[in-house]
């Protein structure tokens, strides 16, 4: 049974082609990581799978069954963005109105609350709450009669660092009692250690999708020693420089110290090379982050390229 | 049917949070009390008229009163859950959109049904009890029908504040629209009607004419109270085309009923094909 399968899907509002030929599917016991500008795609994506729009071209599969169909909405808990609740009634009561609407045991509802940290506020109006408070509640709501495709939409805004990690070892246990996990951010560099795979929309269409280590092969992005000498930067150079059986070498010196950009299939080779040299005092190997790849995806538009509409 | 009660009691328990409920009944007992005191004050004298005289001033009034506050009631039903954020996400609950609108209408038309039977019922007991020489058999069949009939016209608004409230996305267009409403049915409809009569100069068909009353609901609602007691002899205005409807009580009363199915269905139909 997979979570979700999109196949070839795609989708027009109005004319407008918001999303462009997209598979994706999140086997259970994964965390998928959503990523792509405003107006990527992305909420599209969500609310396709949420059954809320249907797809104008290809198959949605959610949980074996129909998106939208209630005996799979069920199943899926969602935190939208921004969320927001019934401002005059207290997080225990509304808690305990969505827990029957989804046919989820009461008993539930306070250990929810207790779970994500709201016990004390849990019997104030949500008008009084904080927004952090008000995201806690909404992830109480999503994790509502124990859902086995949990989609989360910027899920730590708001949050503190503890109650972020709080949220990302939550997730990570509930991925290992097998729940699929979709997780949006633009924070990318928190999201980076928790995701299993990443899918990176641009414009509707999906440019990238995997794991970060097949990520940084598809893009090919070079690797970075960083290296301190042991006799001298001159001597160094000159090593590297001899080493250098292949063009795409970028030196820069900083401060007494080498950085070399080197490609991931040559890394090993000159790794050796310096090592044999004996002048070489430290190395730093540094991978390209999740950031750097989404960067070569997404390509530098800058901010008129980010500034499409939701 | 167990997610439609859940929409239903958040809204009646919505409504008596917010004293919506204790306000409506509490405004209506006034009205009635104080008209079946007062009714008579015009003809010089101060006392219970006639159970026939105070229900006919009840409908007169209850034809301004009760649509409005059944569009207070209802018209952000579905824009205000849109406004504060929340539809989108009861859309992704085992909820489906005629379940939404349904428990929506249920509750809405419970709080309306609750508050016209304590106001108009609590009124109807003090009069029965408090003037001597009431006929309380009359009276009871009487507030009953009243009441009964209120909650009709008062649910067919509801159902027209729907339609509205699927349409429009943002809540003072809905606000605004919702008082068109009454505006229409309520002060512009008869003036329609009237002038339709008197511009025609008896050209207009006057086997239709009749049946245009049951165009509007605060005119069947009016027909229904007003009508089966006077057999025509008190009525004015437009009214008195009522006389002439082949129809019994019984047509006027499906009439009322189809006057919140209608617009129920149309509302759902609306909902159905909005974009969320």
């Amino acid at each position: 049974m997979s979570c979700f399968r999109l196949e070839n899907v795609s989708y027009r509002y109005d004319k407008a082609l918001v999303l462009n030929g997209v598979d994706l599917r999140l086997e259970p016991g994964e965390i998928l990581g959503l990523f792509g500008h405003n107006g990527a795609g992305k909420t599209t994506s969500i609310k396709l799978i949420l059954g809320l729009m249907t797809a104008s071209q290809g198959k949605v599969s959610v949980l074996d069954g129909e998106a939208g169909d209630p005996r799979v909405s069920q199943y899926i808990g969602y935190l939208p963005e921004n969320v927001m609740f019934y401002p005059q009634l207290t997080g225990r009561e509304i808690l305990a109105h969505f827990a029957r609407l989804k046919g989820a045991n009461l008993r539930q509802v306070p250990e929810l609350l207790g779970q994500v940290g709201l016990e004390d506020a849990m019997d104030a109006r949500v008008k009084t709450y904080s927004k952090g408070m008000r995201q806690r509640l909404g992830l109480a709501q999503a994790l509502l009669g124990k859902p086995r495709l949990l989609m989360l939409d910027e899920p730590t805004v708001g949050l503190d660092p503890v109650a972020t990690a709080d949220l990302y070892r939550l997730l990570r246990k509930l991925r290992d009692e097998g729940t699929g996990i979709v997780l949006c951010s633009h924070v990318l560099p928190g999201v980076e250690p928790y995701i299993d795979r990443a899918a990176i929309l641009t414009d509707g269409s999906l440019k990238a999708v995997g794991d970060l280590g097949s990520l940084r092969r598809q893009a090919n992005m070079p690797v970075t020693l960083s290296l301190e000498p042991e006799n001298g930067v001159a001597e160094l150079e000159a090593v590297i420089n001899g080493a250098q059986a292949s063009a795409g070498l970028m030196v820069r010196r900083d401060n007494g110290h080498l950085h070399v950009d080197v490609r991931s299939s040559e890394k090993m080779a000159l790794v050796k090379t310096l090592m044999a040299s004996g002048e070489v005092r430290d190395l730093g190997i540094y991978q390209p982050t999740l950031e750097d790849v989404y960067v070569h995806f997404i390509g530098s538009g800058g901010l008129s390229h980010r500034g499409g509409s939701q | 049917m167990n997610s439609i009660w859940t929409i239903a009691r958040k809204e009646l328990s919505d409504s008596l949070r917010n004293r919506w409920l204790i306000a409506i009944a509490l405004v209506f007992a006034t009205l009635a009390l104080g008209i079946a005191w007062f009714g008579a004050a015009a003809s010089g004298q101060v006392g219970y008229a006639s159970t026939p005289a105070t229900i006919a001033s009840l409908a007169s009034l209850g034809i301004f009163l009760i649509p409005l506050i059944a569009l207070l009631l209802a018209y952000d039903a579905i824009v205000g859950e849109e406004e504060g954020g929340t539809l989108l996400l009861l859309m992704t609950y085992p909820l489906s959109r005629g379940q939404l609108l349904f428990g929506k209408f249920l509750g809405h038309g419970l709080t309306l049904a609750l508050a016209t039977l304590i106001g108009f019922g609590v009124a109807g007991v003090a009069i029965a009890v408090l003037v001597q020489d009431v006929a309380v058999g009359a009276l009871a069949l009487a507030m009953l029908r009243f009441i009964v009939s209120t909650t009709l016209l008062g649910w067919g608004f509801i159902a027209l504040a729907y339609v509205v409230s699927v349409r429009v996305s943002e809540k003072p267009v809905a606000a605004g629209l919702a008082l068109a409403i009454w505006f229409f049915f309520v002060l512009i409809f008869d003036l329609m009607l009237l002038g339709t009569l008197v511009a025609s100069q008896g050209e207009f068909n006057p086997d239709l004419l009749p049946w245009l009353l049951l165009l509007n609901p605060t005119d069947i609602y009016r027909l229904l109270n007003i009508v089966t007691f006077s057999d025509g002899a008190q009525l004015s205005g437009v009214l008195s085309l009522g006389a002439d409807l082949p129809i019994g009580p019984g047509g006027l009363w499906l009439a009322l009923v189809l006057w919140f199915v209608v617009p129920l269905a149309g509302a759902l139909a609306l909902f159905r094909s909005r974009r969320i």
